[in-house]
């Protein structure tokens, strides 16, 4: 299958400042990737040289093989920008209905779309009136008109509640089980971990990571946490046989490189009745993340 | 095409709900009126209709009217769109950045013509009713009123470049009403004190027409008062109609609406979101 977004070697640079150096990705359809790093890492500049509103300095980037900003990659990518706020003076409607239009679609689907991200209710009124959440979710219903190929979303869930976040993730998932491929950059790493198939981190514009989850789990290798809760006076004995471990009020923690995960944990087990509890704690994404994006700054 | 019309219809609903619809209209209907019943007292010595003298009067008033309603309406349309984010998401949808202008334009221009007519039409009414002579008027009052219109188109086009420039509806707003008092009021009164300190030299006679002919607004007022042979009734700057020949005037109105767009469009194609 060939991907629908390819960029090789891109570098992009504002004076003498590289925004973007030689990043390569390519995102196959149906496939949900997200672009995480810190502000100023480049995501943003990365989305705008794929929707062709910047150029690049060096590099290419297709998109169903097109260039980005020609006819042809325009109505095949749809764009959620960061903090889009609509015209106050103009009904979600309204507003839905010139968006279908400029993608010469049928206007009469605004209902539909906007009934897809729950907000039918509030239809008829004023964007002016509207919280940031439903603000939000014009942009989302705009992003969802005709049957785009690429969605670049930018902080999509910024200003949504819980519920809706969850809602709008199963729209992702709809999209892309129909054959769209997603990038879409985010803050909230716990939500990507479960609903993304990959995960790319940029710093200072370079690509430090690329690949799944548990792909970049085994690359960084990074140690795990256990926490032993010593039955009463048993803490400086336990402590005793796992070198290491820091005691704090009964408690032990502890930190092991992944492949002497079990050892240590053969040795808890065999301390018996003196542990009272044991929790393993595996590195969250945001180790990872804070891992790799401090590699790329060194 | 469709692009453009659905620009065009948004952008009037926008300006039917911002209230510029019913300003432009308003003003223009009771300034008409006002000029067209004020200026029934000097008709008698002069041996001409009231119409006629109503339009003299109406195209010293549109001259400050139509370039300040243009620029109020067209200011925001670039810089406003940067300032609510949606700049980079309308220029990542097929439409062509001259789409998006030519959109607005239609809408703007829509809502200053209509407003042009509606003030004419009043005007119009009440000389005839009052003088049936009037009809005599009827061809410098239908001049005015296109002429209105290509002085809107070539302010709006002005206002759209602005609005690109500057990227921040605070910005545009100044460089707007920056470049009205400079255009409109400041430059005849910086020509005006050339000729007096010029004293019939050579500005007077070579360089101040050409002045006028290159300043959209003093351009229509030359071209109006030219075709009417109302000069005689006005006063000031246009004493010096005699001197134009008409078609220049008249290739200045109609030239200056493409060049302001053609500004406006390149103004925007420099804009990165």
């Amino acid at each position: 299958m060939t991907s629908t977004l390819t960029i090789s070697k891109l570098t992009k640079r504002f004076g003498d400042v590289a925004a973007l150096s030689g990043v390569s990705l390519s995102v196959a359809p149906g496939e949900r990737v997200a672009l995480l790093g810190h502000n100023g890492a480049g995501k943003s500049t990365l989305m705008k040289i794929i929707l062709g509103l910047i150029p690049a300095s060096s590099g290419e980037v297709t998109i169903c093989d097109a260039a980005p900003g020609s006819a042809a990659a325009r109505s095949a990518v749809a764009y959620l920008p960061e903090n889009a706020a609509f015209h106050p003076a103009l009904t979600g409607e309204e507003q839905i209905r010139h968006y279908l239009r400029l993608r010469g679609e049928n206007p009469g689907q605004a209902a539909e779309l906007l009934e897809k991200v729950g907000l039918s209710h509030a239809a008829r009124r004023r964007i002016g009136t509207y919280s940031k959440g439903m603000r939000q979710r014009v942009g989302l219903a705009q992003a969802l008109i005709g049957a785009p190929r690429l969605l670049v979303l930018d902080e999509p869930t910024s200003g949504l509640d819980p519920v809706s976040r969850r809602e709008f993730y199963a729209l992702l998932d709809e999209l892309a089980a129909r054959g769209a491929s997603i990038l879409l950059s985010s803050h909230a790493l716990t939500e990507v971990e479960a609903r993304t198939d990959r995960i790319v981190i940029l710093s200072r514009g370079h690509l430090v990571a690329e690949g799944t989850l548990a792909d970049l789990r085994r690359r960084a290798d990074l140690p795990v946490t256990l926490h032993v809760t010593a039955r009463n006076g048993y803490a400086p004995e336990i402590a005793r046989s796992l070198p290491g471990a820091i005691v704090l009020e009964g408690a032990l923690h502890l930190t092991c490189p992944q492949s002497e995960k079990l050892a240590t944990l053969g040795v808890i087990a065999g301390l018996g009745d003196k542990v009272a509890d044991l929790d393993v704690l595996p590195p969250s994404l945001e180790d990872l993340y804070s891992h790799f994006s401090q590699g790329g700054a060194r | 095409m469709n692009r453009i019309l659905s620009t065009a219809g948004t952008e009037f609903r926008i300006s039917l709900r911002n209230r510029w619809v019913a300003i432009a209209m308003g003003l223009m209907a009771v300034f008409s009126l006002v000029l067209s019943l004020a200026g029934s007292a000097p008709t008698g010595g002069l041996g001409v209709d009231r119409l006629s003298v109503t339009v003299a009067s109406l195209t010293s008033l549109s001259v400050y009217l139509i370039p300040l309603l243009a620029l109020l309406m067209s200011f925001d349309a670039i810089a406003g769109e940067a300032e609510r984010g949606t700049l980079p998401l309308l220029l990542a949808y097929p439409i062509a950045r001259e789409e998006v202008l030519l959109g607005k334009l239609m809408a703007h221009l829509g809502i200053l013509a209509v407003a042009v007519l509606l003030g004419h039409g009043l005007a119009a009414g009440v000389a005839i009713w009052a003088d049936q002579g009037s009809l005599a008027g009827l061809p410098a009052l239908w001049r005015l009123s296109w002429s209105s219109v290509f002085l809107g188109a070539t302010f709006l086009g002005a206002g759209y470049a602005l609005s690109a420039l500057s990227r921040r509806p605070s910005g545009a707003a100044g460089l707007a009403i920056g470049l009205w008092l400079g255009l409109v009021v400041l430059y005849d009164l910086a020509l005006l004190s050339a000729i007096v300190a010029d004293n019939g030299g050579w500005f007077t006679t070579e360089a101040f027409p050409v002045a006028l002919l290159v300043n959209p607004a003093d351009a229509f007022r030359l071209f109006n008062l030219t075709a009417s042979g109302a000069a005689a009734a006005a006063a000031g700057v246009g004493g010096a109609a005699d001197a134009i020949p008409l078609w220049q005037s008249l290739a200045s109105v109609v030239l200056w609406p493409m060049a302001a767009l053609a500004l406006a469009a390149a103004a925007f194609r420099k804009v990165t979101p």
